[in-house]
């Protein structure tokens, strides 16, 4: 096993190339406010990142990843267009599985630009590419950006679409709300028995704690008309899952989603936006003719990723985790901005992983 | 050394456990006055007895400290991680009987599932700007259900005693809690959700798998098997 001083030295070398290409060196602290990251991830958070306190800043957080406090800060005071680089620890609490570390040094780059996203992914994938040169690792890509706009292209109610894109990452709860808006799924008895009944359902129980009357009658109202709306049309609902089962090399794939997007057209801009990227990598020498494309990669792990996705596997070594991971994130730069937003695309890579792998090799 | 046997050290709890041990031919009995937590064990040779509180026997357990212990399920999934590893289940004991439920107030009419909590979670932060309370004190236990049930937008708020009551104070909107009739719950104007059961749990024999074992141990946990689990 590598020791932390060659992983600390590594992770600066890699820092290096970074700088060389434009970043400016950040150094976030490790300390994060707790409630920013409840309210983007929930109590799951509690699962994944070391939870601490103090009477006067209440509870913090070992920061999880580089991303959420490098967005804050940008967002607080940067200039644009920005490209930043760092390296240091994270923290990731484990429950399940002792052979995962719970602390591990992260090299990253990031970019916030608003001309040319498909310059600024191609520029990230190539960087984190060339940092791996010679290493036995494969690439993963996807493009969350597609299945969003296949499910707000969907001929369906606002409030539909508006449930499946908040569970898009949770595949066993989007897959259930797809199959009940299709008609698939029975309806359970208590709901059949609610939509039933007229009128005041509520009666004389006493209303008690902070969710009130008018909304639990506003549910019921929104359950009466889903009810009375169509399911969702068999040619759209089979274009859905013939997207979520895309898997083949970059050319391909993208053949097969103009196919898919003739019953779900409002997939043209992301396939095109995926168009563009494809010319943009190829630019940069990446072999995009050989390159995975995944159209549900990404969608189980990289919770605030909203457009292109990758990551890089060690090809013999399944058990563990991407040496180099990243994506875009435009909609978390929202999320934080306070009505500002500007269009971001980074990744990490783990240097004690690359470390683990050349030691495999010699 | 000797094989050690953690009991709940007062109540109905320790009464109960007492009189389970004794229809299998083991006395176990507390010495001293009533204030001093000291026991002994008759019928059976080289266990000693070790009084402590329910909420710590698994800690003690994964610890090594204690060989066996009783307690309740709840406790042991929710304050080891892998607990499988940790401890092994000799046998239930027929009492104790609690469920970890979740319950919302009876007149949301709108929610009986988990699935309709999860769509009034997303609906009460859009109205109120912060994720739904739930109070309980099983934060691992609720929060790895809820997770793998894929509900969102909850938040868990820690409530050590009279849980039933935060959502009246409105210092939470629903609860996690423990329930054995559901009468509290009902007096409160709480209903528990049709597949909010989060856990069964009773009083149980465990054995750690971690704790050090002479031969003379062995021995006498083997001899204790043979009683308990052949009458």
């Amino acid at each position: 096993m590598p020791t932390r001083s060659e992983i600390l030295a590594r992770a600066a070398r890699l820092r290096v190339v970074f700088e060389a290409a434009g970043g400016q060196i950040v150094d976030p602290p490790l300390l994060q406010s707790a409630d920013t990251l409840l309210d983007l991830y929930g109590e799951d958070i509690r699962a994944r990142a070391y939870v601490t306190s103090d009477a006067l800043r209440g509870e913090q957080m070992l920061r999880p990843d580089f991303t959420l406090p490098v967005v804050e800060m940008h967002m607080q005071e940067g200039a644009e267009p920005a490209r930043y680089t760092y390296a240091g620890e994270v923290f990731r609490r484990q429950e399940f599985d002792e052979t995962r570390s719970n602390e591990y040094v992260q090299v990253g780059y990031e970019i916030f630009e608003r001309n040319d996203p498909a310059a600024a992914d191609a520029e990230v994938f190539a960087l984190m590419q060339l940092q791996l040169k010679g290493l036995p690792v494969r690439a993963a890509t996807g493009d969350m950006g597609i299945l969003m706009a296949a499910v707000q292209g969907l001929q369906t109610t606002e409030r539909r679409k508006a449930a499946l894109m908040r569970h898009i990452w949770r595949p066993r709860r989007f897959r259930a709300l797809l199959d009940r808006f299709a008609g698939r799924a029975p309806v359970p008895p208590t709901r059949a028995a609610l939509l039933s009944c007229e009128g005041d359902v509520i009666g004389a129980t006493p209303e008690i704690g902070k969710r009130s009357r008018a909304e639990v009658e506003g549910r019921i109202q929104a359950l009466r008309d889903d009810a009375a709306e169509p399911p969702l049309a068999e040619n759209q609902l089979l274009a859905l899952e013939a997207l979520l089962s895309v898997r083949e090399t970059l050319p391909y794939a993208i053949e097969r989603m103009h196919d898919i997007a003739v019953d779900l057209p409002q997939m043209l801009p992301a396939l095109a936006a995926l168009d563009a990227r494809a010319a943009a990598l190829k630019a940069r020498g990446v072999d995009v003719d050989n390159l995975d494309f995944e159209a549900t990669y990404g969608r189980t792990s990289m919770e605030y990723y909203d457009g292109f996705v990758f990551g890089f596997y060690a090809a013999a070594r399944p058990d563990l985790p991407p040496v180099a991971s990243g994506g875009r994130y435009d909609a978390l730069t929202r999320l934080l901005g306070q009505g500002e937003e500007i269009p971001a695309v980074g990744g990490v890579i783990r240097p004690d992983l690359m470390l683990e792998l050349e030691e495999t090799r010699t | 050394m000797s094989l050690k046997l953690g009991v709940p050290s007062k109540g109905r709890l320790m009464e109960k456990t007492f009189d389970w041990f004794a229809k299998r031919g083991i006395a176990l009995s507390r010495t001293g006055s009533d204030r001093e937590y000291a026991g002994r064990v008759d019928g059976i040779d080289g266990i000693s007895l070790v009084l402590l509180s329910a909420g710590e026997i698994p800690r003690e357990l994964a610890a090594g400290r204690i060989h066996l212990g009783v307690t309740g399920t709840d406790l042991v999934h929710d304050k080891l991680p892998r607990w499988e590893q940790q401890v092994e289940e000799i046998a239930p004991l027929g009492f104790g009987q609690a469920d970890l439920i979740l319950a919302v107030p009876q007149f949301w009419a709108d929610v009986e599932t988990l699935d309709d909590l999860d769509a009034a979670a997303a609906g009460f932060r859009k109205v109120h700007g912060h994720r739904l309370r739930i109070a309980t004190k099983y934060h691992r236990l609720v929060r790895e259900f809820l997770t793998d049930a894929g509900v969102a937008d909850y938040q868990l708020v820690d409530s050590q005693g009279a849980t039933e009551g935060t959502v009246k104070n409105e210092t939470a909107e629903m609860v996690a809690d423990i329930t054995s009739t559901g009468e509290t719950l009902r007096a409160n104007h709480l209903k528990i959700l049709s597949d909010g059961m989060v856990l069964q749990s009773q009083a149980t024999l465990w054995r750690s798998r971690v704790a050090q074992t002479s031969d003379a141990d062995r021995a006498a946990l083997n001899a204790l098997l043979d009683q308990v689990q052949g009458g």
